[in-house]
This record gives structure tokens, sequence and C-alpha cells, in this order.
């Protein structure tokens, strides 16, 4: 099989470890490519073989059904050998340090490492102590590049372009790795960034980020073309940062009333898992017509192929291997 | 222990720098045993008794051994890290001839018999003095003061809770008027804990990176607070490691009222900002956090002013298994007692301060305030010094130090200032070769 290693244009690097300084000819690269994988997926043969052989161990640090499930049928759907390490059965419980267990998982050749832990830089350490490819799957409040893409793919293919187009990203933008990944895809892709919230769940500097920041709601919906809302975190509310899920919902919650400021044709768009009547309403939810939550779940198959299936072409060894 | 010293040595043929004197000049130092007799434009050779040794210093400069008022060692209980031996080798390749360490060990230096064990111990190195610190509170726990009398009279400088601070304002009260009762000083880690709690600076880059801040406020506000505490109780503070314009600004209007207060930087500081820590790298997380340009800028104008008073090292060796983790989960500290001196020439180099100003804040500033014999090379003062090039580059490899722990955020950088010679109460302890 002969293939070209890189195209001048393409995603030119070995890991996905961001979005952040990524060019937007490189993120384009890399969403046409999952866009021919949206119709495979669609298809009735949903495996294909080019990346039979290869092996990928999905490490996850943090609980995770959706994101990891995702990338063990992508990587299954391209011919992969797939191993899921979770937290509980691994040496991580015995006190094994990251970089330890990246010395380890090295010595057995694998080809994509996906990893998803709980600290910010986690990936990128780990990245940096083994050959293969590493897709970063979520790090601490850093990034999670796979999700945006897949919010982008999603975006691009109901409106046809990312540029111009105004987008609202609403809650817990302090935690939220899939906020700011967003931010620097969506705004690197030329589109309008907003961010809405609280001020105790902004970051400091956050408009240094090209982002537009509203603490009024229905200020900040007014005429926008997608609401991205983002999954308030429970578990990391323990500093109080908001006096209870009642308030929020009631000022910072997607319900009709505040949704109709938006333009008509807004979409609504959300990374799960959702909590109904916290963030998000669950008629507005469940809405057909605005709400493309089951679609980017679908985009996110796809665009993990197209991930796995471009770093395995960049892999330096790549022809070694492929002969 | 180390052999005594013994008769006349004339140090000649160099530029002698000594703050403590104002004294910029070529001349000599003549040394009887372990004391300086005399210095000046007239110790030449053949101006010198006929008995003493004779070193041609060849034009090197010749100041007073550096003061390093900030040092955390190992020992007792973490000499893994760094011991008493290997800081006190990394101190006099340093130039450091004095060096004052926290009370943070295990256990704490809270009691007669740990402050006269560090003493002893590195007594019997030779290397660097040591003068111990004593915890401000028992235990360095912040709830009940030491006994900072007794403490005082077995050994300790001053009184501190070390890379702890004194947080209760209740305590703190009583530690600075308790230490007013005899004079003793009091020295502060600046920060309001409840604010803190995370591993950078705040701000945008703190955002980019994902990483929780660190605000300058919790430095600024905890200042504030020991203001007051000080105009109350009439006591003795000292600021340690200042990061921010804003706490500078603190310091400079309470030295305006005329409180007893002075403060120290850390090299980090004025030589690096936030930056330093892009792709995590853990060797530059630091506490205080390495904070912005702005800042930095601040620092190096206060170091001109005279509202920094001191520069100390804030040595805190950290091995490699508390500093290869990931940024959230590694250990606070880098190392510094080597790299004391040429990132302190810096400001000599790029034109802050002149030669003088930079080792005042690197001799006689600290030995005075700490009450240190030392500091100058006035005639009756212990033979400490150290012979250096400050022009000769050179440049920071990690794996060449001889700390026992290599965390410094320094590695690579090309410096200018070699220490070619140490000597403390007039024996040399330290040459650089090659």
């Amino acid at each position: 099989m002969i293939r070209a290693m890189t195209d001048d244009y393409g995603y030119p690097h070995r890991h996905l470890l961001g979005i952040q300084g990524l060019y937007p000819w490189q993120i384009k690269d890399l969403l046409d490519r999952a866009d021919a994988y949206v119709d495979q997926c669609r298809s009735a043969e949903k495996k294909s073989d080019v990346l039979r052989g290869r092996s990928m161990v999905n490490l996850f640090y943090e609980s995770s059904t959706r994101t990891r499930t995702s990338f063990e049928l992508a990587g299954k759907r391209l011919g992969l050998d797939v191993i899921n390490m979770g937290v509980s059965s691994s040496s991580v419980n015995k006190g094994e340090t990251l970089i330890d267990t990246a010395v380890t998982l090295n010595a057995m050749h694998l080809d994509v490492l996906v990893v998803r832990h709980g600290d910010s830089g986690a990936v990128q350490l780990l990245s940096e102590k083994v050959n293969c490819a590493v897709v970063n799957a979520g790090d601490g409040s850093h990034e999670h590049p796979t999700q945006a893409l897949l919010d982008a793919l999603t975006i691009r293919r109901r409106k046809g372009h990312l540029d111009n187009l105004h987008v609202a990203i609403c809650g817990d933008v302090l935690h939220s790795r899939v906020a700011r990944s967003n931010i620097y895809l969506l705004t690197a892709m030329g589109a309008r960034v907003r961010v809405i919230a609280p001020r105790t769940l902004l970051p400091s500097g956050i408009e240094e980020l090209g982002v537009e920041v509203f603490t009024d709601m229905r200020a900040g919906l007014k005429d926008v073309d997608i609401v991205m809302m983002l999954r308030v975190q429970n578990e990391r509310m323990a500093g109080s940062y908001i006096p209870s899920i009642r308030e929020f919902f009631h000022f910072f919650g997607l319900d009709r009333e505040k949704l109709a400021l938006a333009k008509p044709d807004a979409l609504i768009m959300h990374p799960g898992p959702m909590n109904r009547g916290v963030e998000i309403d669950s008629d507005v939810a469940d809405d057909i017509e605005r709400s493309v939550i089951r679609e980017q779940v679908e985009m996110g198959v796809a665009v993990r192929m197209a991930v796995i299936d471009k770093l395995v072409l960049n892999a330096p060894n790549f022809a070694n291997g492929a002969a | 222990m180390p052999q005594k010293a013994t008769g006349r040595v004339a140090y000649v043929n160099a530029r002698l720098i000594d703050p403590a004197t104002n004294t910029d000049t070529i001349g000599g130092v003549l040394t009887v045993r372990e004391t300086i007799a005399a210095m000046g434009p007239d110790v030449v050779r053949g101006g010198v008794p006929a008995d003493a040794k004779i070193i041609d210093c060849q034009g090197a400069c010749l100041a007073p051994g550096l003061v390093d008022m900030r040092v955390s060692l190992g020992e007792p209980g973490e000499d893994h890290k760094e011991s008493l031996r290997s800081a006190g080798e990394a101190a006099v390749a340093g130039g450091v001839t004095s060096m004052v360490c926290l009370p943070n060990t295990s256990p704490p230096i809270d009691s007669e018999a740990t402050v006269e064990f560090v003493a002893r111990r590195a007594r019997l190195i030779g290397l660097a003095k040591v003068y111990p610190y004593g915890a401000a509170t028992q235990g360095c726990e912040g709830k009940v003061i030491s006994e900072m009398g007794l403490l005082s009279n077995a050994g300790a400088v001053a009184f501190t809770d070390g890379i702890l601070p004194i947080a209760d304002p209740q305590v703190m009260r009583r530690a600075l008027a308790y230490g007013a009762t005899f004079g003793l000083l009091v020295c502060q880690h600046a920060e309001e804990r409840a604010l803190s709690g995370g591993v950078m600076n705040g701000g945008d880059h703190a955002t980019r990176l994902g990483l929780s801040g660190i605000p300058r406020e919790a430095e600024v506000i905890m200042l504030e607070r020991d203001m007051r505490l000080v105009k109350m109780t009439g006591g003795r503070y000292h600021a340690a490691h200042l990061t921010c314009a804003e706490s500078l600004d603190v310091i400079r209007r309470a030295k305006d009222a005329g409180l007893d207060v002075t403060c120290d930087t850390a090299p980090f500081y004025f030589a690096l900002n936030e930056m330093a820590v892009s792709d995590y790298r853990t060797f530059a997380k630091l506490n205080p956090p390495l904070r912005g340009e702005d800042d930095r800028r601040a620092v190096i104008q206060a170091l001109k002013d005279g509202v920094i008073d001191c520069i100390a090292s804030d040595h805190l060796p950290q091995d490699q298994d508390t500093k290869r983790l990931p940024f959230n989960q590694a250990s606070f500290g880098a190392i510094g007692l080597e790299t004391l001196l040429p990132i302190s020439l810096e400001l000599y180099h790029n034109g802050h301060l002149t030669l003088l100003e930079v080792l005042r804040a690197l001799t006689v500033a600290p030995a005075k305030r700490l009450g240190l014999p030392g500091g100058t090379l006035a005639p009756g003062a212990p033979a400490d010094f150290f012979l250096f090039d400050p022009d000769r580059a050179w440049k920071v490899t990690a794996d060449r130090l001889k700390s026992k722990s290599k965390n410094t955020p320094f590695d690579g950088r090309p410096v200018q200032g070699r220490v070619l010679a140490t000597v403390i109460d007039g024996r040399t302890v330290f040459e650089h070769h090659g």
C-alpha cells in the first residue's frame, strides 16, 4: 500500500495534545478527513483494515464511558487492536508513577496511546516518554482536542462553514477543558466566540484568549448561531463557586425562554453527559429541530478515526512499519 | 573538625569590593589566622610582614563571602535531597560563606537541641557556616509561639516558619510582640493560603495551561495585614522572597512610615517570569510562583531603589521523584546556591545596579539584618571572602552542580561571573580549576 508520508497543508504532528497553536489548515485537514469517515460509519460494513496489525491502548485515569467507547470504536473500525486500561484495572492503583507507566507501555510497541488524566499537562509529560503517537483525551482543565474537533465537524456539516459564526459557550468555563479547546479551535477558524458564566466560573484573563465575556446569559445569547452548553461538574463545585444548583439553573441554565434570544436556527450543543435541570432543560435538550447533541456523539467516532489514522501516518517509522 | 588556619596570609593584587566600607579599589587583604587584619590599597607585596604567605589574586575581584539568608537544608530528615555536606559544597562553589537555614526540617528546628545539632554538624564539616532560623511557632504548626528567647540564646538568628506562613493573625501578633521583647526578628513567607491553593501565577497564562492560579493578592494581603501588626506591636519584621509590584509598594510605604521592616527577593524573581513554566516545566514551579513581566521589572526597580534590601538564593532541593510528575503534583522549589552570584550579576551586566550594589544585597545587608559576623572585609571581621571574575562566561549545567538535587530552572542558561576561590575563617575551602 502506497500513501503519501505527509502533505504540505495537513496536520503535521506526531501527537495530538491540544488545539492551541494549530493553524487553520491543519485543523481543516483533520475535519476533512473526518468527513470521509462519517460515511464509513454510516455504511453497513463499518470496519476497514487500513491499520490492521497496529495496536492502540486507551489509558484512562479518569472515568469515562462515551469518550473511551468512541475511541475504542474508532480504533477498531480502522482495524487496530484496541486495549482499554482503566485506573481500577491497572498498576496505577499500586502507586506506579505516570512516567513508569509510560516506560512500561512503550516497551510493548504500541502505535497509538490515548490518554485521559486529571492533571493538566500530564498527557504532554507522557508523550515525552514514549515513541508512539499520543492522543489527548482530556487532561485536567487544559485541553480536550478531539471534543473540539467533533464539535467543529458537527457545526460545519450543519452550517456549511465555521467562519463568522457567533458561538456562545456557557457554564463552568473555569474548569472546562472542552471550553478551552473549543475557544482555540473556533477562534482559529474565524468564528466569534462568547463565554457566558458567573464571575466565579470564569478563569482569570479569559479575555486574552480572544473571546467576549458575558455574565448575563440573555445578553450573551442574543443572535448567536450556536449555543454550546458545558457540563456543571458537580464534583468540582466543592469550593462553592455557585450558591446552589437551583440558583445556577435560574440564571445560567438553558431553557426555552433564554434560547428564544438566539437566532431562530441556532443549534444547541452539549459535550455530555448532561445534567438535566442543572445546565440544560430536558425540553430543550431533546428538541430534534435544534439539538445536535446526538450528532456530536456520532461525529466523535469519525473525528477520532481521522486523528488516529493521521497520527499513524505521521509516525516517523511509518514506512518501516508498513513494509 | 577541620584544621584551623594559622599564620598570616596576604591576598594581593585584587580588586577589593566591600560594600560595608564602600570600597572598590585595587589592593589586598591581610589575614591573621581566622581574622582579617588589614585591607586596602596599602596591602601590597613588600608592604606586608615578612612571614606572611603571599597570594597573588591576578586582578580578580575579592569580596566578602555571600551571606545567603534563605536556604533549605535536607538535614535533619531529608538528606536524600541535600545533606549539610552537599549544601556546603554547593555553597562554597557559589561564593557563599554563610547560609541561614530554614526550620522546616524533620524534626523542625524548634528546640535548643536541634539548633545545636545543625550548628555542630556544620562546624564539623567546615564548609560554609550555617546559622539556623528558629521556628517561630512550635513544630512550625502556626499555633503556639516557640521558645524564642532560649532558641536565640542557643544560636537561632531569627524566627520564621520557613516555607509556611504564620497564618493566624493572633499568633503573628504574639510572635512579633514577644520577639520584640528580646529584639528578635520575625521573618515571614507572605502567603494567604485561603486565597492561594494554586500551582502557578494566576492569570491568562495559567488559564491557557489549565492550571490553577495563585493570585498576587495572596502575597499582598498577607503583607498588608502584617504591616498593621508590626505597627501595633513595634516588632521587627522581614518579608522573604517578594515577587509582586504591589507587595513592594506595601514595603515602600511601611519603610516610609518608619516601621522596622525589611525584605528580600530571590534571583528567580528578577531573572524569570511566569513564561518559564510553559510546557509544564516543573523545575520552574516555585512558591511564591514566578510572576508576570511587569512584576519582574518592579522587583528590579525595587532593588535599585533599595526597597528590597537583600537577595537570597531560596535554595530548596527536590529530587527527581517529586519533580518528574504532572505539574499539579510536583513539589515547589528550586536550588540556587551555585547560581546566586551569576544570576544576581545579571543586574550588574544589564546596567541596573553597580557591582557594589549587587554585592551589598548579598553580603552586608543580610549580615546586618540578622546580626551575623562577616559580610565585610573590615579589619577584625572573620576572614570569610571569595575571589571571582565578574565577566567570565559559562553555562549552567544542572548535572555539574554540586547539590544532591538538580532542580534548577536555569539549566542551560549562559551566565557571567565565576567564583575562583572561597576562603572561610582563613582556610581556602574552594578553588575553581579550569
